[in-house]
């Protein structure tokens, strides 16, 4: 087995209000290892109110080669933006 | 720079005609600035070079906090060793920045640090110089950090996602080493004739290992044409090299101190500083192991990473149990 320590990813909350943002990932044996090891290097100053860790291993992400099927059947589909539809000045905004 | 003289896997650059449908597409996403991102194909030797420039930056960083880290017990003042060590925390940080962005390649942290450790992987030739007086600190953190910021701006484009944004981070984090430096050696310059002498001598011995850290001159850079065509580099050595030149000279000469180079003169057709190229028998002779402290910095890197084994193995051995533990209670 290997004695390299796990690597986790890490998101901050940058303030409050906001969710959290992916911002890099470091080795740690366990997750509180991992939180405090996040406050020292991506919370010096003051980047952050609030930090998850996920093991990297738990992350499961979609195929860059799937980016077309996955992605660009919305392209077609303006109507679902407001702007697609023209509504009368009169009416007042919208 | 903090990566010199990175060899690419493949020597020329191949033409259009000669590429794969794959590469092509590939090249186009570069030329593009379309970023690369981890699960991306990707040529094998782009993979490569990366994983050799991107583990020879972040040995750099670890390595570089040896030259300034014998100067935390010694600083001058409570205030100015509270910013050392904070500068010296960073540089650890941007080791561990750059493992992370080599790591997405498939390259595990702990095999790069086998490789360096074993002599197999290499870390910027500018430290190897030793730092003799606390004029040296505010020196390293002036000009070396400030080379650095100068090749770290321009990789901020560079084409990986993941280097790229390591860059953004360091950058961030840069200024301050480069202002702190000088802020430093400001007092002294500004100071009693000793310690303005201090900072001369820091500056003059400084210098040209500082502008080594670009790397050979361009006509000499013979693994920089792929590099060039990936994005992996995204400016010449001899292009960065005057870039910190030209912005170094007039910040020499605030401080009333003299150029540590009789042949530094404004080039009024070139829109530029002359200067004089340093010693590349003495560059090329740091890089083979031949500097002042090779042999310490390596000895103290391994020695700490030995010395750190039980306390990794601890810990990973605790969490284990911990693991199994919660495991058998579910």
């Amino acid at each position: 087995m290997s004695n390299e320590w796990p690597l986790w990813e890490i998101f901050i909350r940058g303030q409050h209000g906001m969710s959290h943002r992916h911002v890099g990932s470091l080795h740690a044996p366990d997750a509180e290892m991992a939180i405090k090891n996040a406050r020292d290097v991506y919370t010096r100053r003051n980047e952050g109110v609030s930090i998850w860790v996920v093991k990297a291993e738990n992350i499961a992400a979609s195929d860059p080669g799937d980016k077309g099927p996955l992605f660009d059947p919305s392209n077609s589909k303006i109507y679902r933006h407001p702007t697609f539809f023209d509504i009368p000045d009169e009416v007042g905004s919208m | 720079m903090y990566a010199q003289m990175i060899k690419t896997a493949r020597s020329g650059v191949k033409t259009r005609d000669e590429m794969t449908d794959q590469e092509r597409e590939f090249q186009d996403k570069i030329d593009n600035d379309i970023k690369i991102e981890p699960r991306d194909w990707m040529p094998d030797d782009y993979r490569a070079t990366l994983i050799r420039q991107i583990g020879q930056h972040a040995h750099s960083e670890v390595v570089g906090q040896l030259p300034e880290g014998n100067w935390i017990t010694r600083a001058p003042t409570l205030e100015r060793k509270a910013i050392l060590l904070a500068k010296v925390q960073d540089e650890a940080g941007h080791g561990l920045y750059l493992y992370s962005a080599a790591e997405t390649l498939g390259e595990s942290r702990d095999e790069l640090i086998r490789l360096l450790h074993e002599g197999r992987m290499k870390y910027s030739s500018i430290f190897n110089y030793p730092t003799l007086n606390w004029a040296d600190i505010g020196a390293v953190g002036w000009l070396v950090d400030g080379a650095a910021i100068v090749n770290q701006v321009a990789l901020q484009r560079t084409s990986y996602g993941p280097y790229s944004r390591a860059m953004v981070r360091i950058c961030k984090e840069e200024s301050f080493h480069a202002r702190q430096g000088y802020h430093a050696i400001m007092q002294m310059a500004f100071g009693t004739p000793e310690q303005k002498r201090q900072a001369q001598d820091a500056v003059n011995r400084l210098w040209f290992p500082s502008i080594m850290m670009f790397g050979p001159s361009d006509s000499e850079s013979v693994h920089s044409e792929q590099s060039m065509a990936w994005k992996i580099k995204v400016k010449s050595n001899d292009e960065l090299r005057q870039q910190f030149v030209d912005q170094t000279v007039p910040q020499i000469a605030y401080l009333g101190l003299d150029m540590p180079d009789p042949n530094i003169k404004w080039n009024e057709e070139r829109g530029h500083y002359d200067y004089s190229d340093p010693d590349w028998s003495e560059f090329f002779n740091v890089i083979k192991g031949k500097g002042p402290c090779n042999v310490d910095r390596m000895n103290a890197r391994v020695k700490a990473w030995e010395d750190g084994a039980w306390v990794r193995d601890g810990l990973l051995a605790h969490a284990r149990k911990k693991a199994a533990r919660n495991m058998a209670a579910e």
